[in-house]
């Protein structure tokens, strides 16, 4: 099967910076990919590169077998992207822009697919609505309908949630995931690991233009063994007992890394013999959140 | 062809929607000059024989004003692409660098020549239509609407802030159209200035664009349109070349 999106040692330099280092990426066509790293790790650059806006410093990238740079034309009409950045064109009114960014892909009379767009993205009331005159919310939705006029079979999203009030992530979501499961393959980026989580399969984590993690969500997040046992007790001082325990504490609520259940119970007897008594108390599943802090704490920085 | 449709058109409701700025304005900015100096140098100067004045000078702001709005559409729709940031949705699709190429100069060409027959309106009406107007004419606006378009182009996709392209305009363009003839015929100037005129690309421009209505020029018109059929292609080169190589769009 040809792979959606496959990138080999691809870089990119910015003079001494190496924004993109050796990049090796296979993504299958279906998947529900996850972009993950801190701020400057390179998944815009990585992005750009697929959508032709940046060109790579050595190494190829091909979209549904398509060569981004010597089959630009074939590789771009099977991608659509949704820009990082908030840009709108401010002469025209949401069908208007996305009448013409049909056009740009060379198809006419896209009325039914368009109405289908701006219903599913809650746009419908502001079709006629010049784009000067929206919220950054709906910019951002509006951003993502130009994206998926031509029905790409790979869709990227750069932080599409960013600005996105509570109900609509919701319903951006639901209608990502529909079109994932009518076989779209979906690779996005975002800062909110909980919506990465509780969408994508696999995950890439990006550091200093490396990658490093590659696995799917379900084993990432399974490598992390430690449960947080969260505790809100009567008192600030913790006995002797357990100062020596890993553990951070935030006035009176206490987080101990545990390894294994039977931790729990020393650390409870040590506290019910110091007569302390326990206000609250919650056990913490590992989430992706630990795994991502483990990885990038993991990786010695200046790596590239 | 769908996509450089498109392109066009959105490049031409782009400066449609704004036409009293991209259009009006300067049709009423060319009659302005046409009224100051008519009024001023009708019955002193005669450039040619038996043409007066003012019906000399309509030929030459009608193309002074194809040639300014070619080249600021152009150049004002991709610098404020750029810098607005919204030039991604083009640099996205599957448009050819041809296309985009195309469709810039051609919604360039449209404006100009939209503007110069503004004026060529409004003047004909106040004093009146020429004689006649050959073919010559049209060719020569075709021309330089194209030239202006192609030039504005590169402008747009080298600079990088606003003041950078008015400093083209300002340095380059405004110069040049003023000292190609539109007040005056070269012949009237000292030999140094005759040949440096012969330098200026725009020069030949309104020298063939005249002879279209007066049959008269300073130069043959044949010679003229080799000239700026050579201009024309050696600078669409430039402009698809760097359109092609990315320069300054593509990272
Ligand atoms: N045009 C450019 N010129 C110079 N350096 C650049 C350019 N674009 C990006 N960089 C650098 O490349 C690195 C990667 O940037 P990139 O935008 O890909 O990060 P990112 O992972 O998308 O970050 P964020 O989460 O903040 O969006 C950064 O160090 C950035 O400063
Ligand atoms: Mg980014």
């Amino acid at each position: 099967m040809t792979p959606a999106i496959d990138i080999q040692q691809l870089g990119k330099r910015y003079g001494a910076l190496a924004a993109l280092d050796h990049i090796d990426l296979v993504i299958q066509p279906g998947e529900f990919f996850a972009l993950l790293g801190p701020n400057g790790a390179g998944k815009t650059t990585l992005i750009s590169i697929l959508a032709g806006l940046t060109r790579p410093t050595h190494g190829s990238a091909k979209v549904m077998g398509y060569d981004v740079l010597s089959e630009y034309r074939a590789a771009r009409k099977r991608l659509g992207v949704v820009p990082q950045e908030l840009v709108y064109d401010p002469f025209f009114t949401v069908r208007e822009m996305l009448v013409i960014q049909s056009g740009y892909f060379g198809i006419q009379g896209n009325d039914a697919w368009i109405d289908e767009i701006l219903y599913r993205l809650d746009l419908a009331d502001k079709a006629h609505t010049n784009l000067r005159a929206l919220s950054g919310g709906m910019k951002r939705r509006v951003l993502i309908a130009q994206a998926l006029v031509h029905k790409p079979p790979v869709i990227i999203l750069d932080e599409p949630t960013a600005g996105v009030d509570v109900d609509l992530r919701q319903s951006l979501w639901q209608f990502i995931q529909h079109l994932n499961q009518e076989g779209h393959t979906v690779v996005l980026t975002t800062h909110y690991l909980e919506e990465a989580e509780a969408l994508c399969n696999r995950v890439a984590m990006l550091k200093q233009g490396r990658i490093v993690a590659l696995d799917s969500m379900r084993n990432l997040v399974r490598s992390i063994q430690d449960y947080t046992l969260e505790l809100r007790l009567s008192t600030d001082a913790l006995p002797a007992a357990l100062t020596a325990w890993p553990v951070h504490h935030d006035g009176n609520l206490y987080s101990f890394k545990i390894k294994d259940y039977a931790e729990i119970e020393s650390v409870l007897s040590i506290l019910r013999t110091s007569g302390i008594r326990i206000l609250e108390m919650q056990l913490l599943q590992p989430d992706l959140e630990d795994v991502f802090v483990n990885i990038m704490e993991s990786v010695p920085a200046g790596a590239s | 062809m769908t996509g450089f449709y498109t392109l066009l058109y959105k490049e031409l409701m782009r400066f449609w929607k704004v036409s009293f700025q991209t259009i009006l304005a300067p049709v009423l900015s060319s009659l302005l000059y046409l009224l100051i100096f008519s009024h001023v140098l009708e019955s002193r100067v005669e450039v040619y024989e038996g043409v007066a004045y003012t019906v000399f000078l309509i030929p030459g702001l009608v193309m002074m004003a194809v040639l300014q709005n070619a080249f600021a559409n152009s150049s004002s729709s991709l610098i404020q692409s750029k810098i607005t940031g919204n030039l991604v949705f083009i640099l996205l699709a599957p448009l050819s660098y041809l296309e985009i190429f195309l469709a810039y100069v051609g919604a360039s060409m449209l404006r100009g020549l939209a503007v110069g027959l503004g004026v060529y309106g409004v003047a004909a009406w106040f004093y009146g239509p020429p004689p006649h107007v050959s073919l010559w004419a049209i060719l020569f606006a075709l021309l330089g609407s194209a030239l202006l378009g192609v030039i504005g182009l590169i402008a747009g996709i080298v600079s990088d802030k606003f003041d950078q392209l008015a400093a083209f305009q300002n340095f380059l363009i405004l110069p040049l159209t003023f000292l190609s003839g539109v007040f005056y015929s070269v012949h009237s100037l000292p030999p140094v200035w005759q040949f440096l005129s012969h330098l200026n690309p725009f020069f030949y421009l309104i020298d063939g664009f005249r002879y279209g209505f007066f049959g008269v020029s300073d130069i043959s018109p044949y010679i003229s349109l080799i000239v700026m059929a050579a201009s024309l292609a050696a600078i669409s080169g430039w402009a698809l070349w760097l359109l092609k190589s990315g320069y300054k769009l593509r990272h």
